[in-house]
């Protein structure tokens, strides 16, 4: 029962504003059913909203929903779940201290005793793992699971709700190359038995990979749809966009000077006192990127905080020859500024900025203490900071320029930019980057790019960690894989592939070396 | 989402709230067979209709003024410091042990004594808990309202066993010297002048020193030292590089600590400029209104500084305005019971319905309004 040319899905019309903002005009797109329907488009073009509408997060303010046909008011997601919709969120929304199966039941709970509903599922959930490749063990705790296995779960809960038409949103964010590749195949196997699922990402080769169509939107109307087959990354990225878009990052050979980062048998601790870092070492040259891959949460996030002061850290770091304690007095982040060290977190929303604070404030966050930005002793020069707040934003594209403006008013691009421009403009000897477009729409990564080609093309070291491969490989001078608190060894970009850098990810030594 | 436009925030949203509590306010008053139009008829002249009335409606906003700036200080470290009440009591102590020190031989002297004697005292009463909330993560919470008793009852000691003089019977410490007596507002040039014009300020007698004053107006100079915090606590919050970083902190913690901001230091000091303020509140009572240490001398006013920094949304004019309209009520309150056959409790009804609907209900008149605003305007989208 593949695609028979039935729609699964159809909108019509759909309009819906946020106040002044118009988050969705005018939507129209058909999904036929037994297909795989990619959505792709920049941060902030209307693919949550659409999804939120067809869900029942939000109310359109004008169109119709059409689910097999039939038109389908949605009003909460009580009723989408009844109109076969099943949505499987980025973020998951599991209880970790509950088994597999108690997580599956857990909302569709059949009568008052628990046993009956669990030995129901258990039943469905074996025949579902069976003809899916979805094998998750039912009794173990989700806390005990891999990301992948967890996300796996999630499928299972909707299909256990007799999910016809599945939505994924930023499906493969968390996963390792070789889990994404079996969730493609997931996805295919589910296809294959007549289930339409949607595929909202911003990563053009997944959709090139998995989908049969795709539709394109932009600043929240839908620009095109059009099959996959007949379409490239390129000609996707520039519907996108609007514009001719560079999706290879180009940049001259690199030309490393005298060591400035010399990292030795680094460790840190967790507050459960669970070692994240497992003795780390490695250098950084002057006018060199070293690109750090791995599966988040294996050590990269703990990494950067030792070395941006956030974390205690044991080892030996030295700094351009110098020491830099690692506890105690002077492992601030005052005083890793001070030494030259400029941070841009991994998480621009829980570290890098203040949302509630404006622009200038948060130009001024980690560098408060700067001569430049006091009026007197006592008195901060407010001024003076606005002033260089609105040259930051003119030279960094930070739209729009208005110094005043809360940091949560700005796009996710536009804020990443004053992340970057605060730390690079301080002229740092070590750029310390994570994540450095994550949820930065495609226009602004091109920037980003660019800009910490520059400052490695002045001779500064930058330490780059992401969980995006293709960002890695394009940037890096040099790649090493961190797995479980390690290094996994090192890699020239040129030599090397994603085969190869995903299975040091997973863990597995290439080429016979030690881990 | 949809937000509301800043002035609904600032305006509609505390003002719609205060309606809200009106009408409960009626209806409870109805429920007793009072009218509501005549309380409130009675609570503005009481409150705001003489000069006698502005003495007491004033001298509240002061001691409010002080605790909800404590609240507001501590606020946007990201502490809640409901100690101010335990605070304000030991910021009493050190008024009492200033004034008493010595033969003060000039008011102005004794106030700036004073005012640092009760600053340093409600400092060291909240360094205790925001010690431990700082080093040892106990929550500031639990920490300051344990203190809150633990001073009460340090009060009760020292008022009978030590301060006491001998002979008398209440427990309370001996009068202050006159040299430490502050100026009520009948006693400044120009606010006197003012006061004859509105009328009766209560009874006038003539004083030791052979001059006509007024008794029963306690509003006095501790105001402007009031209003004079208010624009100190704005400067620092927003001014400097200290402030900058107390709100940083508050707002988040973990950027905080990426920013290299000192978690142990902001706490600290956040919470000894809250405890300080707390302790000032207390120059208001017990130096500029009984001249001796009483018990229980700060009357609950550092729990209504809570509701006043809510209301006042957290920023030193809202505050004021805030402690201005609970000095109303409170004063306004007080006429119910003398003047109308009002049980005073309803007074505290009243002050409850107020602190419901502006604090804890805030967010219930906001989403309507948020409502009300979005259909407003998708209207006129649809319309044009």
């Amino acid at each position: 029962m593949a695609a028979d040319g039935a729609l699964a899905i159809e909108l019509k019309g759909i309009s819906k504003a946020f106040g002044p903002v118009q988050a969705n005009k005018d939507i129209n797109i058909a999904v036929p059913r037994g297909t795989i329907h990619g959505i792709i488009g920049e941060n902030g073009a209307g693919k949550s909203t659409l999804m939120s509408i067809l869900y029942g997060f939000y109310k359109a303010d004008a169109g119709q929903i059409f689910i097999g046909g039939k038109l389908t008011a949605i009003p909460d997601s009580q009723s989408a779940i009844r109109a076969g919709i099943g949505m499987v969120f980025q973020h998951f929304k599991l209880v970790q201290n509950f088994t597999v199966l108690e997580n599956v039941v857990l909302g569709a709970e059949e009568g008052q005793l628990l046993n009956t509903s669990l030995a129901k599922a258990r039943k469905v959930l074996e025949a579902l793992s069976r003809d899916y490749e979805l094998d998750v063990d039912p009794d173990a705790l989700v806390e005990d699971l891999s990301v992948g296995h967890q996300q796996r779960v999630e499928i299972l809960k909707a299909l256990y709700r007799q999910a016809e038409i599945l939505i994924l949103d930023e499906p493969t964010g968390v996963l390792t190359p070789a889990e994404a590749d079996h969730l493609f195949r997931i996805l295919k196997g589910l296809k294959e038995q007549g289930k339409t699922i949607i595929l909202i990402t911003h990563k053009l080769r997944e959709i090139m990979e998995a989908t049969d169509n795709v539709s394109v939107m932009r600043r929240g109307t839908m620009v095109a749809t059009v099959k996959t087959a007949e379409t490239s990354p390129e000609q996707l990225a520039e519907l996108m966009v609007g514009r001719k878009v560079l999706l290879e990052v180009e940049k001259k050979p690199a030309t490393p000077g005298a060591v400035v980062l010399k990292v030795e048998d680094l460790r840190v601790n967790d507050e459960h006192k669970v070692e994240r870092l497992k003795g780390v070492s490695f250098e950084i040259r002057a006018g060199e990127i070293l690109g750090i891959a791995g599966v988040a949460g294996n050590g990269q996030s703990e990494l950067l905080a030792a070395l941006g002061g956030m974390m205690r850290a044991t080892g030996k770091v030295t700094l351009n020859g110098a020491d830099l304690p690692l506890s105690g007095k002077g492992s601030d982040g005052q005083s890793r500024r001070r030494a030259g060290i400029a941070h841009v977190p991994e998480d621009r929303h829980h570290y890098g900025l203040i949302l509630d604070f404006t622009a200038w404030e948060n130009v001024a966050f980690g560098y408060f203490n700067e001569p430049e930005y006091q009026k007197n002793a006592l008195f901060m020069d407010n001024e003076a900071l606005r002033a260089d707040t609105a040259r930051k934003m003119e030279k960094f594209d930070v739209r729009p320029p208005i110094p005043g403006l809360a940091a949560k008013s700005f796009s996710g691009g536009n804020q990443q930019k004053i992340v970057v421009a605060r730390e690079m403009e301080q002229n740092p000897d070590l750029l310390l980057v994570g994540q450095p477009t994550r949820g930065v729409d495609i226009g602004a990564i091109e920037f980003i790019h660019n800009q910490i080609i520059a400052l490695r093309d002045a001779g500064k070291a930058v330490l780059l960690v992401s969980v995006e491969l293709d960002e890695i490989m394009s940037l890096s001078d040099r790649i090493a894989v961190m797995f479980d608190g390690k290094l996994m060894g090192f890699r020239d970009p040129e030599k090397t592939d994603e085969r190869e850098l995903g299975m040091l990810m997973a863990g597995m030594t290439g080429k016979g070396e030690a881990a | 989402m949809d937000r509301l436009p800043r002035w609904a925030d600032v305006v509609l949203v505390p003002l719609v709230s205060l309606i809200l509590a009106g009408a409960i306010s009626a209806l409870v008053l109805l429920s007793i067979g009072q009218s509501p139009v005549e309380a409130f008829n009675v609570m503005v002249e009481g409150a705001l209709g003489s000069a006698y009335g502005w003495g007491y409606t004033l001298y509240y906003t002061t001691s409010f003024i002080f605790t909800g700036l404590a609240v507001t200080v501590a606020f946007h470290a990201g502490l809640f410091n409901i100690g101010g009440e335990g605070q304000a009591q030991l910021g009493a102590l050190g008024v009492a042990l200033v004034c008493l020190s010595l033969d003060w031989p000039h008011w102005t002297l004794a106030l700036a004594a004073a005012t640092m004697g009760a600053a340093i005292f409600g400092a060291a009463w909240a360094a205790v808990p925001a010690y431990l909330q700082a080093k040892r993560g106990s929550h500031i919470v639990i920490t300051t309202i344990m203190f809150n008793y633990i001073a009460a009852a340090l009060l009760v000691y020292l008022l009978v066993d030590v301060l006491r003089p001998d002979g008398q019977m209440d427990p309370a410490s001996a009068r202050f010297p006159a040299g430490a007596a502050l100026p009520t507002f009948s006693e400044i040039p120009g606010i006197r002048q003012l006061y004859a014009v509105m009328g009766p300020d209560g009874v006038q007698r003539i004083n030791s020193r052979g001059e006509p004053m007024y008794t029963g107006v306690p509003a006095n100079v501790t105001l402007f030292l009031a209003l004079a915090m208010a624009v100190v606590v704005w400067a620092i919050l927003w001014q400097t590089r200290l402030g900058y970083q107390i709100r940083a902190f508050g707002k988040s913690e973990a950027a905080a600590r990426y920013a290299g901001i000192n978690p142990v230091f902001i706490i600290m000091v956040a919470m000894l400029l809250s405890g300080a303020l707390a302790g000032m509140m207390s120059v208001n009572n017990v130096m500029g209104e009984a001249g001796r240490l009483l018990q229980n001398s700060s009357e609950g006013a550092g729990f209504i500084g809570i509701a006043v920094a809510l209301m006042g949304r957290n920023h030193p004019l809202g505050v004021v305005l805030a402690a201005l309209l609970f000095g109303f009520l409170y004063q306004g309150g007080a006429e119910l019971g003398l003047i109308l056959q009002i049980p005073p409790e309803m007074r505290i009804v009243v002050q409850g319905l107020v602190i419901l609907f502006t604090g804890a209900l805030d967010m219930m008149v906001r989403m309507l309004l948020t409502r009300i605003f979005g259909l407003f305007r998708s209207q006129k989208l649809g319309a044009a």
